[in-house]
């Protein structure tokens, strides 16, 4: 297929890239290219200048902070990265597991977690889980850094807190500390597609996180369930009992895939299954 | 122009295609399954659908399986890449290609060359893969003839006999 005429720039350090999304109108970060490539074919975006992240090899790295209670993640760390690193074996093995099942390989080489989130895409893997894990996220301007948490970094379908002339360098999620469990459940389209519901769970001493994937314009904190859950009664039943209700409390879409309500009863039973596997996961 | 930190709507690509040097240039907005086919005219990468989905443009950009029309052709500046082409380049079919035919892993053939590149990337890896394994490797490749199961077969059969 032909696309709009684009120009094209590859820089090779971050400075060099925030300048160019800075001083060009309509110019916008290629990283990947999994998503941005076809919306452009499909005329759904047209930027004017594509920079290109390839060259910017720090955005490729996945390290600890140096406490060693963070993992972070560069922008442009691949699926498939993301899957074979032992760094997030070890902190954060939830990660690996998600990136695995995102599409298929071909996609998965390309496909980079910056990409997934930056998209904003509301059935994508990534924003729900990240939410789920408190992740935060780095973005770069002209003006400097500056660190956004999880629940203000995704603002709208296809909108998050990275703005003009901004890059989103790093994602950083906290290592995962004893006691704890993460688990992602839902109902995707064929074994590896993209989600029609998700739910995202971490279960630890300080309790439970759930997060819904695919209801809103951004990933939605299952406050009154986590708040059930404070006991720390993860039993089957008590994960269902608790997970009453939610189905009501959100606004879903009704679409080709699913209908609002469908999509109502299938977050009580993608958060309940969540919650069950990420607190089996939490014994160890 | 070379690629460059400066934004341009043309650009000097130089890669290296089944193993040869190229260098053109092309328009910025060109997809690398077009500066494949059109350009150099190595017909055997497949367009199918041309949203992603269906695999037939697959091919090896530095030794792992892509999908060349969700890539522009600038963004392959100083990669390796191997087509279809490239796998049996003296003209004999690889062990691969030779099971792909003795198992009937083919009906109308179109989606054939995606399907030896993500075969070929898979057994590159793994030597020994498991039916799991080969379903996994094989999911970014849609076949509208075979029913898939001759195609695992044809891939197993390959890794039976040592290819890669």
């Amino acid at each position: 297929m032909l696309l709009r005429e684009v120009e094209y720039a590859r820089p090779s350090t971050i400075e060099e890239a925030v300048a160019l999304l800075t001083e060009h109108d309509g110019a916008r970060a290629l990283a990947g290219g999994q998503t941005l490539v076809n919306v452009m074919k499909a005329r759904a975006a047209s930027p004017d200048v594509l920079v290109d992240l390839a060259d910017l090899d720090e955005l490729r790295t996945i390290s600890f902070s140096a406490d060693g209670g963070t993992l972070e993640i560069g922008a442009m760390v691949t699926c498939t990265a993301l899957a074979a690193s032992s760094e997030v074996e070890v902190a954060r093995p939830v990660l690996a597991e998600v990136a695995s099942t995102i599409a298929d390989v071909q996609v998965r080489n390309r496909g980079t977690i910056g990409g997934n989130v930056c998209v904003s895409d509301p059935t994508n893997h990534f924003p729900p889980l990240l939410s789920a894990l408190d992740a935060s996220f780095t973005v770069r301007g002209a003006a400097g850094e500056r660190v956004v948490p999880a629940g203000e970094f995704f603002v709208g379908v296809y909108m998050t807190a990275v703005g003009e002339g901004e890059l989103l360098t790093k994602v950083s999620v906290p290592t995962r500390k004893p006691g704890t469990g993460d688990a992602m459940a839902g109902l995707t389209l064929g074994a590896h597609g993209t989600y029609v519901v998700s739910a995202a769970a971490t279960v630890g001493p300080e309790g439970a996180r759930v997060v819904i994937g695919c209801v809103s314009s951004t990933p939605v904190r299952a406050t009154a369930m986590e708040e059930r859950l404070a006991g720390g009664d993860y039993s089957q039943s008590a994960v269902k009992a608790a997970a009453e209700g939610l189905g009501a409390t959100l606004e879903p879409p009704s679409d080709v895939h699913a209908s609002a309500d469908y999509r109502r009863a299938l977050a009580e039973v993608s958060a309940v299954r969540a919650v069950l596997q990420a607190a089996e996961r939490a014994k160890g | 122009m070379t690629v460059a930190a400066t934004p341009t709507a043309t650009s000097v690509v130089s890669l290296e295609i089944n193993g040869e040097a190229v260098e053109l240039e092309v328009p910025s907005s060109r997809l690398l399954v077009h500066l494949i086919r059109d350009d150099l005219d190595l017909t055997g990468t497949h367009i199918g659908c041309d949203t992603g989905n269906c695999g037939a443009c697959t091919v090896h950009v530095d030794g792992v399986p892509v999908k060349s029309c969700m890539m522009l052709a600038v963004q392959a500046q100083g990669t390796r890449i191997t087509t279809v082409e490239g796998l049996a380049p003296d003209g004999e079919l690889t062990p691969l290609q030779q099971a792909f035919s003795a198992a009937h892993a083919l009906q109308c053939g179109y989606c054939t060359p995606g399907m030896l590149m993500s075969a070929s990337a898979l057994l590159e890896q793994n030597q020994s893969p498991s039916e799991e394994e080969i379903k996994v490797a094989l999911q970014g490749n849609i076949c509208r003839c075979t029913g898939y199961w001759n195609i695992v077969e044809a891939v197993q059969e390959a890794a039976k006999g040592g290819a890669a």
